[in-house]
């Protein structure tokens, strides 16, 4: 029990925490931007465009985690130079291997969700003489992000446990950390159940911000979101 | 003078053939009512005339401008930047509201004014409260769609087009998604509008309006027009045995 709380309360734990959580959201936030081009490709009337963004999300939505990010640490410094430097280091190779692999999935949420706004939407917006940038940005945009949302917290969600591959890169995230502790005192159940711990708090910490998230996209006047509250 | 004026309107869809060689002409101050079964074409026409959709041959002249013409097959294209200019013309109402679900009533209908005539907030909150006023809804400027009745939306999807001060009015059959009990409030604003001078073409099933605001009633089928009137010579006297059959089954 003792090595239990030291594990959960020592700093190498928080900063494995740390890592994974850092690693997770840079992740989450490169793949959602990539997966917005991505998609707006994949529903471009440029047929070259769309191609290149289908093939895309086919490869990487066939390619397993374990072996890109195994390819963006090992091969792809034997191929190009430049990630052969100092700055290469497993953190960044992670970062860019699951970006690069969840962006793939974004596309699709994304695509998913563009699908899924009435086309009255646009079609309203133009009539009112918006330019298409406009109606992206001011009309579809929005309701788009609404219809993302669950589903885009549930990725987060995984890339947060996601992170923990990377312990074969040797990244010191959560799970490398409570590997240390094992490997120095063969104690198991302690370093992996605080590992455990952590994790559970990490994604407990993201639904509720998840939540708070939606509630704000409920598109409820405040005296409505009031009176629902008094109703509870 | 002529506001509006199509001719010899072709558009398809795929293969199917929906409008074949319309003519219509919309002098300042008119109020046509179109009518006519459902899926003869009426909402492709006004969306063409709202300049929404390319059209396949033929012309529309909006204001004096060629806005889409396209003879001996060469199809002109239009950019749609600069095609959005145009619409700013031209305000359309649609019969599911289509209000942006995002916005309360009143950001519904400053948002054009920020977005397109890039006027500052404040104005455009003043403006759009003056015209949510003229449509009867100066106590529910903060909701949002999802807490309005049909009539309500529908009352500010007028207001959101009618805030632009456009030239046209097109209405898209604005009272056959609502309840029984709605259709009058949306109706009256309407009315009003026609009373205004406001020039407007209204796609309707609702005939009683047709004859009270209509200076002319245009009977479309299959992709054209079949016969054109004043509501008194349409409603009492019709021509066309394609629309004495229409009138039997909305009269
Ligand atoms: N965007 C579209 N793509 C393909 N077909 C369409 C489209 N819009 C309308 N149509 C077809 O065009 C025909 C006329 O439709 P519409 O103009 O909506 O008729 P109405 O408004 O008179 O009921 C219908 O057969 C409809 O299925
Ligand atoms: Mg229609």
């Amino acid at each position: 029990m003792d090595i239990f709380l030291n594990a959960i309360f020592s700093v190498a734990y928080l900063k494995g925490a740390g890592i994974s959580v850092a690693l997770a959201t840079l992740c989450q936030v490169l793949a959602v931007i990539l997966g917005f081009f991505l998609t707006l490709m994949r529903v471009s009337k440029n047929k070259i465009l769309s191609a290149i963004s289908g093939i895309y999300i086919w490869f990487f939505r066939a390619i397993p985690a374990l072996l890109l990010l195994m390819i963006f640490w090992f091969s792809i410094p034997e191929i190009f130079p430049l990630f052969r430097q100092h700055w290469y280091s497993p953190f960044i190779a992670a970062m860019l291997g699951f970006a690069v692999l969840e962006a793939a999935y974004m596309a699709e949420i994304l695509r998913a969700a563009l699908i899924s706004v009435d086309e009255g939407q646009p079609l309203a917006a133009r009539a009112l003489g918006m330019t298409p940038s406009q109606v992206m940005r001011k009309v579809t945009l929005p309701q788009l992000i609404r219809i993302a949302i669950p589903p885009t917290a549930n990725e987060y969600i995984g890339m947060i446990k996601y992170t923990s591959l990377a312990t074969v890169i040797s990244l010191q995230e959560l799970l490398t950390t409570a590997g240390n502790g094992v490997n120095k005192t063969f104690r198991y159940s302690e370093y992996y159940a605080a590992a455990g711990v952590y994790y559970l708090l990490m994604v407990s910490i993201l639904m509720f911000v998840q939540s708070r998230i939606e509630r704000k996209f409920a598109w409820i006047s405040i005296t409505s979101k009031e009176s629902q509250k008094a109703k509870r | 003078m002529n506001l509006v004026e199509v001719h010899k309107l072709h558009k398809h869809y795929g293969s199917n053939h929906i409008l074949k060689g319309v003519n219509l002409d919309v002098k300042m101050g008119d109020v046509k009512a179109i009518l006519g079964p459902s899926g003869s074409g009426k909402s492709t026409l006004l969306r063409l005339i709202a300049l929404l959709e390319p059209i396949d041959q033929g012309s529309i002249r909006v204001d004096g401008i060629v806005l889409a013409r396209n003879e001996d097959g060469h199809r002109k294209r239009h950019h749609e930047k600069d095609l959005a200019i145009l619409r700013r013309g031209i305000g359309m109402v649609f019969q599911k509201f289509n209000l942006f679900p995002h916005l309360n009533a009143i950001d519904n209908v400053a948002l054009a004014l920020t977005t397109v005539k890039k006027i500052d907030h404040r104005n455009a909150l003043d403006r759009s409260a003056e015209m949510l006023k003229r449509v009867g809804l100066s106590d529910r400027m903060s909701f949002f769609p999802s807490e309005l009745s049909g009539g309500q939306q529908q009352r500010v999807a007028i207001a959101r087009a009618l805030v632009l001060e456009p030239k046209l009015m097109l209405f898209d059959e604005p009272t056959s998604a609502l309840d029984p009990e709605l259709v009058r409030e949306v109706l009256n604003v309407i009315e009003q509008l026609a009373a205004d001078g406001m020039t407007m073409l209204i796609v309707t099933h609702e005939v009683g309006f047709a004859r009270k605001i209509a200076n002319e009633v245009v009977m479309f089928d299959e992709g054209e027009i079949v016969e054109t009137g004043t509501p008194e010579e349409i409603f009492t006297n019709a021509q066309h045995p394609r629309t004495r059959k229409f009138l039997e089954h909305v009269l």
